[in-house]
């Protein structure tokens, strides 16, 4: 589990605008991070340039602390963001191509191929032209030409938009393995719950800086406000009168408050303790959504 | 992994795709069928020796020896019975005197009587359909090749560019290898086919016994055609693929190929149409764009001197090293700009967005 990717104050401008400010953050090897961003908040810039499809104007982008060569890209496995096989070609033959491209010997790539599309579950469609699959399937097809070389970064531009539920619980499991076995995976995706459930490790994009990086943990205890909910056995009003309480929510005997700074949360608990029992009296965590509303604004 | 073996493995693709694609191979099958037709068809034409009816003995011989199918009959009756029937061409009766029923039966009455001698003093000298058929199919051979190759290369560079999956290749291997790999393998393609229509039909010329000393001239000409085919067509494939990375979707390459498209019809047509003007096609023989279809012309006609087709073939090979230099850099400075038609401006001035 060390740094293996670092992206260090990349900036780029198409034309007028500038695109990327500053951009930094780390990939570690043997986790997934999730990079987090809205619609042209900069994601696919930043990754297009980590996969040298596009030149970074200043910045750098290290493999193992040196600048990426031709040689660690063929390391990489890429998916894109908007999609693209080549339409009249089966899956199978494909994904060997790619294969071949990122240095696999003809019968390893073979082998990997006929593997990877089971584990995918599209081996009975291997022998279809792409163009003939449904898209849930052509995704399928995608990860297989992200994955084929056993890549020792996995690049992926929204790898769950367009997949069903099932098909999100297999790519999950298989990018999950591939972290398992040391894989550094980074991947963008707007659907945050999924990032949450699945990402050890967060970068967040807003107007092409990078707003928050760092675990999911750390980045939780970071944005974790002094926020309480309490619940207890009579009606909760009494908390309304506690000084260094801001009552936010009360349903009866729930209710959710903020805490003064300086303020005791033992101390609400006593006082909580004197008017009966307490069922339950915990600090707030944030989703992700709401740290990714608080640190984009 | 080297750019070489890289531009190998895009190649080996390319050709594998080109090699299942049924309008490929139809088309290939069409150009054979063509070249069979052009062929075989005025023997079939032909229809064997013509039938005469003879009366008596008297002529049997003579007429047998110059190849005609004799059928002795009775009498003069019997003879214009068969005329009018049709079941010969000719009759001939005693005096001799021919019986035909509208046109004069030109191989009986030659076979018939006595013709002065002709010497031949330019034996070699082709006939005037062969001096313009030659250099037609040839360059038709070009145009057609160059063009519909041309385009396909176009399409084809443009089908990854749209489809996206040049982002995965170029994050894999080097711009050049797919931009080598993919002119190497219709290079070769191309020159495949090329050469298995020139084989058969010569094949095919020998098989018929036509054409005779048509095919002793057509050995060099085509032993020239070749080399200005190869290079020629060259010249243009990295073009055509940057005129592909220039379009931004497939609809696009009718537009982004356009100056093209005029650069291989209008020698074309020039070539053609000025065959008959020698200076005209001296100049054409030496340039580039006209080259591969005019030198080979000038061989076959004898107006070459033997040094000429060199000479056009090093400025050929000059001006084709130039245009792969300038197809690469278009092809570099556009393959990745995605966002609609890519000015050859912009292309140009960027030639490496690739970091």
């Amino acid at each position: 589990m060390t740094t293996v990717l670092n992206v260090e104050a990349v900036n780029r401008t198409f034309g007028e605008r500038q695109v990327l400010k500053d951009v930094s953050f780390t990939v570690d090897s043997g986790r997934l991070t999730g990079f987090v961003g809205a619609n042209g908040a900069g994601k696919t810039t930043t990754m297009r340039i980590i996969l040298g499809v596009l030149a970074a104007d200043s910045g750098q982008v290290t493999w193992h602390g040196r600048p990426v060569t031709r040689e660690d890209r063929q390391k990489f496995g890429y998916m894109p963001e908007e999609r693209g096989l080549y339409p009249k070609m089966t899956v199978v033959e494909q994904v060997v191509y790619l294969g071949r491209l990122h240095g696999l010997s003809a019968a390893d790539a073979k082998r990997r191929t006929t593997a990877l599309l089971e584990r995918l579950e599209l081996s009975e469609r291997g022998g279809d032209p792409v163009e003939k699959l449904s898209l849930g399937n052509q995704q399928r097809a995608q990860i297989a030409a992200a994955l084929v070389h056993d890549p020792e970064l996995l690049v992926l531009d929204e790898p769950f938009s367009g997949l069903d539920p099932i098909a999100v619980e297999t790519v999950l499991a298989v990018l999950r393995e591939r972290a398992r076995s040391g894989a550094a995976v980074l991947f963008s995706s707007h659907q945050l719950e999924l990032v949450e459930r699945l990402c050890d490790d967060l970068a967040i994009i807003a107007d092409g800086t990078i707003r928050a990086a760092g675990s999911r943990t750390w980045l939780r205890e970071q944005y974790t406000l002094p926020r309480y909910s309490v619940e207890v056995e009579s009606d909760a009003g009494w908390l309304r009168d506690e000084p260094g309480v801001t009552l936010l929510e009360l349903d009866g005997r729930r209710a959710v408050f903020d805490l003064d700074p300086g303020t005791d949360d033992q101390a609400v608990l006593r006082s909580a303790l004197a008017r009966g029992p307490v069922r339950a009296f915990a600090p707030v965590r944030p989703s992700l959504a709401e740290i990714f509303r608080e640190v984009i604004q | 992994m080297t750019t070489f073996e890289a531009a190998k493995l895009v190649a080996g693709r390319e050709i594998r795709v080109k090699l299942r694609d049924k309008a490929f191979l139809f088309g290939t099958v069409l150009l054979l069928f063509f070249t069979a037709l052009g062929v075989f068809l005025p023997m079939l034409l032909d229809g064997g020796p013509d039938k005469v009816a003879v009366v008596g003995a008297t002529h049997v011989a003579a007429l047998e020896q110059a190849g005609l199918d004799v059928q002795v009959v009775a009498d003069r009756a019997a003879a214009e019975q068969l005329v009018r029937d049709e079941e010969v061409s000719a009759a001939v009766v005693d005096g001799p005197v021919v019986l035909a029923l509208e046109d004069a039966p030109q191989d009986v009455v030659s076979a018939l009587s006595v013709e002065p001698p002709v010497e031949f003093l330019d034996p070699d000298a082709l006939n005037e359909a062969a001096r313009f058929l030659v250099p037609f199919v040839l360059s038709f051979l070009f145009f057609l090749t160059t063009l519909t190759f041309g385009v396909q290369i176009a399409q084809s560079v443009t089908e990854e560019k749209q489809t996206r999956i040049v982002e995965i290749l170029v994050s894999s291997v080097p711009v050049r290898a797919l931009l080598i790999g993919k002119v190497a393998a219709m290079t070769l393609l191309a020159f495949g086919q090329l050469a298995l229509l020139v084989t058969f039909g010569v094949i095919g010329m020998r098989v018929a016994d036509v054409g005779g000393p048509l095919i002793d001239a057509l050995i060099p000409t085509i032993g020239w055609f070749l080399p200005f085919f190869v290079i020629g067509f060259l010249m243009l494939a990295t073009l055509w693929a940057a005129v592909g990375a220039l379009a931004a979707r497939l609809e696009d390459v009718n537009a982004t190929s356009a100056p093209l498209q005029f650069m291989v019809m209008i020698p074309f047509f020039l070539v053609l149409s000025l065959q008959e003007n020698p200076f005209a096609m001296t100049v054409l023989s030496y340039v580039p764009f006209s080259a591969p279809i005019a030198m080979p012309a000038r061989v076959f006609s004898g107006e070459a001197a033997a040094w000429e087709p060199y000479l056009a073939l090093v400025i050929l090979l000059a001006t084709t090293a130039l245009t792969l230099l300038a197809g690469a850099r278009i092809y570099q400075g556009s393959l990745l700009r995605t966002n609609g038609r890519t000015s050859f401006a912009t292309a140009w001035r960027n030639p490496t967005p690739v970091g």
